[in-house]
């Protein structure tokens, strides 16, 4: 965080929590969960930083393995008299929960500060509501909301003090991304007033009644049915009073900061007739659309409830105008089954027993109607809110509405017309940009933002939308400035923008940006095209909008100048160059030189280089960028895409394809499946065009090794063989050979086809390449070249090769590496990371298993690359078969997994079971034959296929019950492939206690463990997978501990099959190793490293990076096969050489480890020599182990 | 004992020994070890230019720029840290340096771009080198680009240099130049103080299974010290400033032939890493032993002896074929003929 400047800062709803939760708490428990993770990195880094609290110490951070952990944590923090808090959101908070009785039932005061998120159900969404919130009203926790950044951070101090005063523990939220991920100009409260508001009286009443041995006494007794219930009761005081306690508090912040709060804050007309009663950031929104409705005359309110439990009701009542005639409560969560939503029940049971107490204050009873709004952060406009309020108007208001949807299910939506909008007041310019996640223009707008709320008076608002997407994703900034504080918690609407910036010239085509354009906006585009050839290139209604709107459009190449300024391929300075220039927010000269001194100050300390070539690239960008004079005619037959006229299936045309386009908002309940199911094999339809740079494929050069094929992340380099014969018709520039090899007969052709549209340009199929040009070393089989002139023709050349039939699973020789590249991978074309090193082992399974296997995903990459919607890279085979796949949670993987096992296995006992009844009715030598398949190779598992397709036609013709039963469990007679994938974060940490116990048991589950070594998904948080010295998240100063041994861990069962495998760097070991392990009939543990971005290191050297790691000895290669201790063998089998590589090499190599060198050389010299030491003791332990004479360990 | 002392650009030496860059002259440990066991002086390890913008440009690609556009992360490594370049690095231990040696401490650059030259050289003087040595080398293959054009950005840039700062400048030398005499003369107008001969770099190696390039640094052999040792000699009578040699002079005797070729000082660097900071000591002792053997006074006494124009046959630093003579029909000088 900068300096407040006159102060005021600019920053997220998370930091500005952090800060006060830092700044009063001694011990702090965190544990990585989207969006509330960076409250507890900011924590993380400031403790780093010796940065004291209030009390003058620095805070104890503590990672935990769970959040379940953390609130054990803090409970113990409590306990032992310190003052502790934790972050956490959703699935995190309900792991809490248990914990969060006791802490309250002891009267603990404490603050949890929580990114309200939805919890899981049909689908997991990171996106904000409050039934996370909701899920911990009966834990005896205060709940408080805050709306905004500003509140947030005042709250967080107001309810610290409340909490201490009252001894009641506080669950203080605040909506996930809306609040915590938004950027705000806010004022920073000052040390002085934190001081203040902190009672040392009552913090040493909490520290006295700690437990200690000086003054022994037990909590935490066991009771019996005598007195639990009494004991229950006693609370009920200090629960009472906890209302007046939070108004005191915020009565003494008001008086030392000019802020007031109430428990329930109302806006509007004295005399309002209609209110809305709403907690969360969708208050903000509905304030400021009432006090536009009231300016027009309007009588209408909001009540905003900031103390949501201990419920008070009389207040609430109280705080609302006598004049009130209808009241909407909106609550952001939904409960199934229930007779309406919490808040909303509250309210109607305040209303009803102050009417049966005779004391109701208001003229007339109230109709009072609930509905729900934003679950999943949907938006939530002034639209919606006027919607709201027509429906209070009815004589009949609906109840138990929703807004924001089209619910044609069961028609619980109001409509709403977005044209309606009241004119809101004040002078806000509100500004959008297009960006490519990396091309910085993200961190390139946060940091206008800065400059912006940090140097002028005016406000600032910055709020980011993605699309999901690791690779290529896509980024819309939404921007915010004004004179008043900026209230509008919701995106740009239409016609709103008054500057457009479209950073990526591919976008003009998929999205319809200048809809979104203000009359007289101003339109950056960034283009190879000069300012006199660019119209002609412009879509249709790209021109319309331009020439409807009167908007001013300017174009720059923004990559040329970057290129030119020295800095690469990133535009980011670039264009923010060109918005302070256009836009007219600051004045451009003040602009500039603020830009520079930004430039200056975030980049500066690390050298002269980087500031140096960005004010060259400011300068440059100031030259190029160009107004262009626009003809005053349309002229364009371009069209802005539209993803559904490819897709013919209905499903695919109304709902995948609408949410790739953007319209997902649109897709009414009808359409989309009830219980969260979808279809497989659908990241094919996106073709997103991503790649500069395609690999093409030297026949005469490849030997057909397969290697290519192998380490492609995304499933795009492919291989087909096939007889001469069926390539007659191809297309002249469809490539194939005679294939090589003594296991393929004259007249087998091979071809390697990329899928132009899908490849990412990652290179990595070319760096593993083994063959070189004879004549010239710098050409190998496969080698990258320019996408453009190579697109159309490859587009067609993938399409024929599509349309080859596969090899015949039962002819490929599956062990060898050209043959198993030949099965068709039934994972392609994810999301991930160019170059993802996880992918490339997910890929592998489902080529080698994928028609039979069963996925259990634990929640990260691996289920977001995997399975968050628009598609899924998972797929299915030309027969209908391929993976089915469900991500459970984060914390119960292997349970689940291990659960689809016994199912599988139940059923396949029942199907055997039936079978062998109904055998008399039957063909008995095909039952007999089912029964006794061996399902062990490919052509095993074809044949059992092929009897029990027989089967059932003959168990169909029967006509009895124990038939009826029997037929749909036929399917369980082919065997299954279980696979238990996750990361590290998972099987280390939060998922350890169930891996343990699925591998302690016999199942037979394969258990793949993607091990990028941090919690990847959620920003690179520390594992118990770190490596000694590597700089992570949670452990900035390095981490001091050495990675745990999952394997050796595992291994001591001595009947799970544990192999550590690194593809990059020995891929046969990995082929065979996954063969090995799908074939043991117990639990398999692959445990495979996986090189990430998180590692510092561009995904472009990942084989490199596997090298590094299997040579330093930091991933060893073995595998332990139970199989062979049954034959008198040492099961396990060392697979790499001791190290030949200085282990400081490969750490040199990766920023996580180099960083610790730039900020602690001296503990990154002691942690290296550590670590030197460890992997070589590891490996020599190995060694020790893999060679002992197994015959005479067994007698 | 014979006087060991000498000059260097002005500053006085206890004696010629000097370490050159390397991995023992950039901590403060064996830095005190070094002085301790007798060094003069000693140069920084190098301050590459093209280093520190690799290191910026690595940090600001890993640190500042780790968005990838994505919901649930916009960084995957901690940022809050503040991260010290190999410069800081550098200036804060010429500090330490100056703090805890009573010798001088030489900074030693290797710039890429003229202002880098220049800034760099003003942050080393700043922080308290006593004098920089400056490594000149590009691998010039452009055909277009003359070595007459070389050597005059080359001169031009050490003129920059010797303008920008106050503490002396030596220019430490490949000694692939065609006139290596004219060079240095031109460097000596150019206001350098010093020349070191020669640097010794970096080659480009194949590897053979993967054919691939990789750099390849092996530790110098005293075979390399003749090369120094002629252009010494050569060098000596022609110009004024600083001789130094370096490369190859691992032992007392090979030292003793640089000094009597004309060197104010000689560095030493593969030899203290493959036998021990006490190589210095015992390459003192030879010299010493042997000046006293040979009774001479002084290594002044010693210095350029041996150089061009003062050996007994100048012209054998001038050949260069072998040429094999027996030397029977040349009558001494004293003999009428």
């Amino acid at each position: 965080m900068s300096e407040p400047a006159n102060g005021y800062v600019t920053i997220d709803g998370n930091e500005a929590v952090a800060f006060v939760a830092h700044k009063t708490n001694e011990v702090i428990a965190i544990y990585p969960i989207t969006p509330a993770s960076p409250m507890g990195e900011h924590a993380d880094a400031w403790s780093a930083q010796g940065r004291a609290n209030i009390f003058g110490s620095v805070p104890q951070i503590i990672e935990m393995q769970s959040e379940a952990g953390a609130a054990g944590a803090i409970h113990g923090a409590l306990q032992a008299g310190t003052l502790a808090t934790t972050f956490t959101a959703s699935q995190g908070l309900l792991l809490m929960l248990p914990n969060m009785f006791k802490i309250a039932g002891e009267l603990t005061p404490t603050v949890f500060h929580i990114a309200a998120r939805s919890v899981a159900a049909q689908a997991l969404s990171i996106f904000a509501d409050h039934s996370d919130v909701m899920a911990a009203r009966g834990t005896g926790f205060a709940l408080v909301a805050s709306n905004s950044v500003q509140e947030a951070h005042d709250m967080a101090l107001i309810t610290q003090a409340a909490s201490l005063n009252s001894r009641v523990p506080v669950l203080h939220f605040f909506d996930g991304f809306r609040t915590s991920h938004e950027v705000a100009k806010i004022r920073l409260i000052d040390d002085p007033v934190i001081a203040a508001m902190l009672d040392a009286e009552a913090i040493r009443g909490h520290r006295e009644r700690a437990l200690s041995p000086d003054h022994p006494v037990i909590r935490g007794t066991s009771q019996n049915p005598d007195v639990f219930f009494q004991a229950r009761e006693t609370v009920n005081p200090y629960y009472q009073q906890f209302p007046g306690q939070l108004q005191q508090a915020m009565d003494q912040f008001a008086g030392l900061t000019g802020r007031q709060y109430r428990l329930f804050d109302y806006e509007g007309a004295e005399d309002a007739e209609r209110v809305i009663i709403i907690m969360g950031s969708g208050a903000e929104t509905v304030a400021e659309t009432v006090s536009a409705l009231v300016a027009n005359g309007e009588k209408v309110g909001v009540l905003k409830p900031r103390l949501y439990r201990p419920f008070a009701a009389t207040a609430l009542l109280a705080a609302l105008p006598a004049s009130t005639r209808s009241i909407a409560v909106l609550d952001r969560t939904k409960e199934p089954g229930a007779g309406g939503e919490p808040l909303y029940k509250d309210v109607v049971a305040a209303v009803g027993e102050a009417l049966m107490a005779g004391n109701l204050p208001f003229t007339q009873i109230p109709k009072v109607v609930g509905g729900r709004f934003g679950l999943s952060s949907k938006e939530f406009t002034p639209a919606m809110v006027c919607s709201v309020l027509d429906n209070l108007q009815q004589l009949q208001p609906q109840n138990q509405f929703t807004v924001g949807i089209v619910d044609d299910v069961s028609h619980s939506s109001l409509p709403w017309d977005e044209s309606r909008a009241p004119a809101l007041a004040g002078d806000t310019i509100e500004c959008l940009f297009y960006g490519l996640g990396s091309d910085g223009t993200v961190s390139a707008n946060k940091n206008s933002i800065k400059i912006i709320g940090e140097c002028t008076e005016l406000h600032a608002q910055g709020y980011f939308v993605y699309d999901s997407k690791k690779s290529g994703a896509v980024t819309v900034s939404h921007l915010r400035f004004g004179q008043q504080p900026i209230r509008s918690q919701y995106l740009i609407g239409d016609g709103r923008a008054s500057y457009v910036g479209c950073h990526q010239t591919v976008f003009l085509e998929k999205f319809d940006m200048l809809q979104k354009a203000a009359p007289n906006a101003a339109f950056v585009l960034n283009t190879t095209h000069s300012a006199q050839q660019v119209w002609a290139t412009l879509p249709r209604a790209t021109q319309e909008h331009i020439l409807n709107k009167n908007i001013r459009l300017f174009v720059i190449d923004a990559y040329a100048v970057a290129q030119q300024s020295g800095l690469g391929r990133r535009i980011n300075t670039v264009m923010q160059t060109c918005f302070f220039a256009v836009s007219g927010v600051l004045p451009k000269d003040q602009a500039i030189a603020q830009i520079k001194a930004s430039v200056e100050k975030t980049y500066g300390k690390k050298g002269r280089h980087i500031p140096r070539r960005n004010f060259e690239a400011i300068d440059n960008t100031l030259a190029a960028l160009q107004p262009v004079t626009v003809p005053d005619r349309v002229a364009s037959e371009l069209e802005i895409q539209d993803p559904a006229a490819r897709q013919t299936d209905p499903f695919l045309r109304q709902v995948t394809a609408q949410i790739i386009a953007g319209h997902g908002d649109r897709i009414p309940v009808s359409l989309l499946p009830a219980d969260g199911t979808y279809p497989t094999g659908t990241a094919k339809i996106e073709k997103r065009n991503i790649a500069l740079e395609i690999p093409v494929w030297d026949e005469d050069l490849c030997t057909h090794c397969g290697k290519c094929a192998f380490v492609c992340p995304h499933g795009v380099v492919r291989s087909k063989a096939f007889p001469v014969a069926a390539v007659a018709d191809a297309p002249l520039s469809f490539k194939h050979v005679q294939i090589k090899g003594k296991d393929y007969p004259q007249g087998v052709h091979i071809s390697y086809q990329v899928a132009p549209e899908d490849c990412t340009g990652c290179s990595l199929c070319v760096d593993i390449c083994p063959i070189r040009d004879k004549s010239n070393a710098s050409h190998k089989a496969i080698n990258m070249e320019p996408i453009e002139p190579l697109l159309e023709q490859e587009k067609i050349n993938w399409e024929y090769f599509l349309s080859l039939p596969d090899m015949d699973r039962r002819e490929v020789k599956s062990s060898t590496m050209k043959g198993s590249m030949l099965l068709e991978p039934l994972f392609e074309f994810s999301g991930a990371c160019s170059g993802c090193g996880e992918t490339p082992y997910i890929k592998l399974a489902s080529q080698l298993f994928g028609d039979r296997m069963i996925v259990a995903n634990a929640t990260g990459c691996s289920s977001i690359y995997g399975g968050n919607l628009p598609t899924t890279p998972w797929a299915k085979n030309a027969e209908g078969r391929g993976p089915a796949w469900n991500n459970s949670l984060f914390e119960d993987n292997a349970e689940f997994g291990l659960g689809i096992r016994a199912a599988c296995d139940q059923q396949r006992v029942m199907a055997e079971d039936g079978l062998r009844a109904l055998a008399p009715h039957l063909d008995q030598e095909l039952v007999q034959s089912i029964l006794d398949a061996p399902q062990q190779s490919e052509a095993d598992i074809y044949e059992q296929r092929q009897r029990i397709e027989q089967l059932r036609q003959q168990v169909n013709n029967l006509d009895s019950p124990q038939a009826r039963q029997l037929a749909p469990l036929l399917d369980a007679l082919s065997r299954k492939s279980v696979w238990i994938i996750g990361g590290d974060g998972w099987a280390y940490d939060i998922g350890y206690g169930g891996l343990d116990h699925v591998l302690a048991s016999d199942c037979d589950v394969n258990i793949l463990v993607l091990d990028t070594e941090v919690y990847s998904n959620t920003g690179g948080q520390t594992s118990k997978a770190t490596p000694r010295g590597a700089v992570a998240k949670f452990s900035a100063s390095g981490k001091p501990t050495a990675k745990k041994d999952l394997a050796r861990i595992a291994m001591t069962y001595e009947h799970v099959y544990v192999a550590h495998v690194a593809y990059g760097a020995k891929d046969v070991h990995t082929l065979h190793t996954f063969l090995e392990a799908e074939a043991y009939p117990g639990p398999s543990l692959i445990i495979a490293y996986a090189p990430c971005i998180a590692h510092g290191v561009d995904m472009s050297n990942n084989h490199r990076q596997q090298n590094l790691a299997v040579d330093s000895g930091h991933w060893p290669l073995f595998r332990f096969d139970p199989r062979k201790a049954a034959q008198g063998q040492n099961p396990l089998k060392l697979d790499s050489k001791a190290p030949s590589v200085d282990y400081g090499e490969f750490m040199k190599s990766e920023t996580r480890f180099n960083m610790l060198w730039h900020s602690h050389p001296q503990r990154a010299r002691e942690l290296m020599q550590q670590a030197q030491r460890e992997v070589s003791e590891r490996y020599e332990r190995y060694q020790q182990l893999a060679a002992l004479d197994w015959d005479e360990e067994t007698q | 004992m014979a006087d060991l002392t000498t000059t260097y650009c002005g500053l006085t030496l206890r004696s010629p020994l000097v370490p050159s860059s390397s991995p023992l002259t950039g901590n403060l440990d064996d830095a005190r070890r070094l002085e301790d066991a007798g060094a003069a002086a000693l140069i920084l390890p190098s301050l590459f230019e093209e280093e520190l913008i690799h290191e910026q440009e690595h940090l600001h690609r890993f640190v500042d720029l780790q968005d990838i556009g994505h919901h649930e992360a916009d960084s995957f490594l901690p940022t809050a840290h503040a991260l010290a370049s190999k410069l800081d690095h550098t200036l804060e231990t010429i500090d330490r340096y100056k703090q805890s040696l009573a010798i001088p401490v030489i900074g030693s650059l290797n710039g890429v771009t003229d202002s880098g030259w220049i800034e760099y050289a003003r942050d080393l003087q700043a922080a308290g080198c006593d004098a920089l040595e400056i490594n000149l080398y590009g691998v010039n293959a452009d055909c277009s680009d003359s070595s007459a054009d070389i050597e005059a950005r080359y001169q031009h840039l050490v003129r920059e240099l010797v303008n920008g700062v106050s503490v002396p400048v030596v220019v430490k030398l490949s000694s692939q130049f065609t006139g290596v005499a004219h060079f240095v003369a031109g460097l000596e107008q150019a206001g350098a103080a010093g020349v070191s001969l020669f640097n010794r770099f970096y080659q480009p190696d194949i590897d053979l299974n993967t054919l691939e390039i990789k750099p390849c640094l092996s530790l110098s052999g005293p075979q390399e010290a003749l090369l120094r040792i002629r252009w010494l000699a050569m060098l000596r009578p022609q110009v004024q400033l600083t001789l130094a040699a370096t490369g190859g002079f691992h032992d007392g005797p090979t030292v003793l032939k640089a000094l009597l070729a004309g060197a104010d000082v000689v560095h030493l660097c593969s030899v203290l890493l493959q036998q021990g900071i006490g190589a210095i000591g015992a390459i003192e002792s030879a010299m010493a032993q042997w000046l006293e053997e040979q009774e001479y006074d002084s290594v002044k006494q010693l210095q350029g002896s041996l150089s061009y124009g003062k050996a007994v046959n100048p012209g054998a630093y001038e050949r260069a074929n072998y040429l094999e003579v027996l030397d029977s029909y040349t009558p001494s000088r004293g003999v009428r003929v």
